[in-house]
């Protein structure tokens, strides 16, 4: 029962909390990093260490904390884990991923997904659920960097991982420009949204017929 | 000193807009811009914010973090002088010089114009994590392609927010339009709002090239 309910915490921050199909949260750094996969999934991996780490650490105090001094405290523990996110990546990974990255690393800070788990989820449960709980997300934010990336970099570069996909195709390079990361958001929302409209017509239908 | 002034405003507000071009400060931009009265008050507090955060983050980089004979802290503890607290606590001390602005623009708009504070509900404590807050106070202490001197940065941290709130404007002029228009049922919401934001930045592409 309890192993089930585990299962669940993690897998329900893939599909039904996506971060970003579903809560559409944490926007500006999923459409500022996502020009290549490469940035995308060590965005990915940057958010999901600090969401896991801040959701631990949160859990473990969440006791003493106050709760109307809380959003501070979380602002704290969260932005010591950047720091070391930071301090890690700039020193093992390579400068010109470091450079594309920018200051949307130490933006980690404010992103709201962290936030968001922080106090809806780390601030009420034990420390064992949290963590479950932050890796769904995080998981679940870095497959959707890596589904929105690798659109834009076929469409802008013709290329993913940065091998060339075809020899014929003109790359559109508006693609990962802003403008281009704007509009495949957009529609890709699109498409989830028809998705779960057509599945809930389906639905409909089927107890119709059953009356 | 003017034409340079100039050029950091309109270099900000239409060349590098915040939101179309960096993609910073989006979630407010999103969930405010439905109506234009509170697209403009959120866009006053905003600007407030930044400009002010702007000059305080840019007194703690230069006095406080870098290392060198300025380094306040190094008079005390000499050993700060060498390396400067640049590396550990730039975020942190950012954010909490964020967190305590926003907290005395909440008491003062308060007590001075109950209406507005009123209005802004939620959004106004919500500045605290704008990206964008954080990141023009990031921006200005970069030094990169130079360092900005403190009324470059105070006058980057007003012109992002006039940025914002020209951006925020636009968006829900558009978005009151968008209401009564007849959109497919999948993309209405957020999905249509950001192809507009797409088809607005690139209409801001004009733009580029026209500041180096």
């Amino acid at each position: 029962m309890s192993e089930q309910n585990n299962l669940k915490e993690f897998t329900k921050g893939i599909f039904q909390y996506n971060p970003m199909f579903v809560l559409v949260l944490g926007i500006c750094p999923s459409l500022a990093v996502t020009t290549s996969v490469k940035n995308g999934l060590a965005m990915g991996g940057a958010a999901t260490f600090v969401l896991v780490c801040s959701n631990f650490i949160i859990s473990i105090v969440r006791s003493v904390i106050p709760r109307e001094i809380r959003i501070p405290c979380f602002i704290v523990v969260i932005a010591a884990f950047v720091t070391m996110v930071e301090l890690f990546m700039r020193a093992y990974l390579p400068p010109e991923l470091n450079a594309s990255l920018g200051i949307f690393i130490p933006l980690i800070v404010v992103n709201c997904i962290i936030m968001y788990r922080a106090e809806s989820f780390a601030y009420k449960n034990k420390p064992f659920v949290s963590v479950l709980d932050g890796a769904g997300l995080g998981l679940g934010w870095t497959m959707s960097l890596c589904i929105v990336s690798s659109i834009r970099e076929i469409l802008g570069s013709g290329t993913l991982f940065g091998l060339k996909v075809s020899e014929t195709y003109q790359p559109a390079s508006v693609m990962i420009m802003a403008p281009g990361a704007f509009i495949v958001l957009g529609l890709l929302l699109g498409f989830f949204n028809w998705r779960k409209l057509r599945k809930s017509e389906k639905a409909m239908k089927a107890v119709m017929k059953d009356d | 000193m003017i034409k340079e002034i100039a050029l950091i405003i309109v270099s900000v507000v239409f060349v590098n807009n915040f939101v179309l071009a960096k993609f910073l400060g989006l979630c407010p931009f999103l969930g405010v811009s439905q109506k234009t009265s509170s697209a403009i008050g959120m866009g006053a507090a905003v600007t407030f914010v930044m400009t002010l955060s702007s000059a305080i983050t840019w007194i703690v980089y230069n006095y406080v973090l870098l290392p060198g004979d300025l380094n306040i802290v190094a008079k005390v503890f000499p050993s700060i002088r060498e390396l400067g607290l640049i590396e550990v606590l730039k975020t942190i001390s950012y954010i909490l010089v964020i967190a305590t602005l926003v907290q005395l623009v909440e008491m003062m708009l308060r007590k001075m114009v109950p209406a507005l504070y009123e209005s802004l509900g939620i959004y106004l404590p919500l500045i605290t994590t704008n990206c964008a807050v954080l990141g023009v106070a990031l921006l200005n202490t970069t030094d990169s392609p130079k360092h900005l001197g403190f009324l470059q940065a105070t006058v980057q941290g007003f012109g992002a927010g006039i940025g914002f709130t020209v951006a925020m404007l636009l968006m829900s002029g558009i978005r009151e339009r968008l209401a009564l228009a007849n959109i497919p049922k999948p993309l209405q919401g957020v999905p249509i709002a950001f192809i507009c934001t797409g088809l607005m930045a690139l209409a801001f592409f004009g733009f580029s090239g026209m500041v180096q």
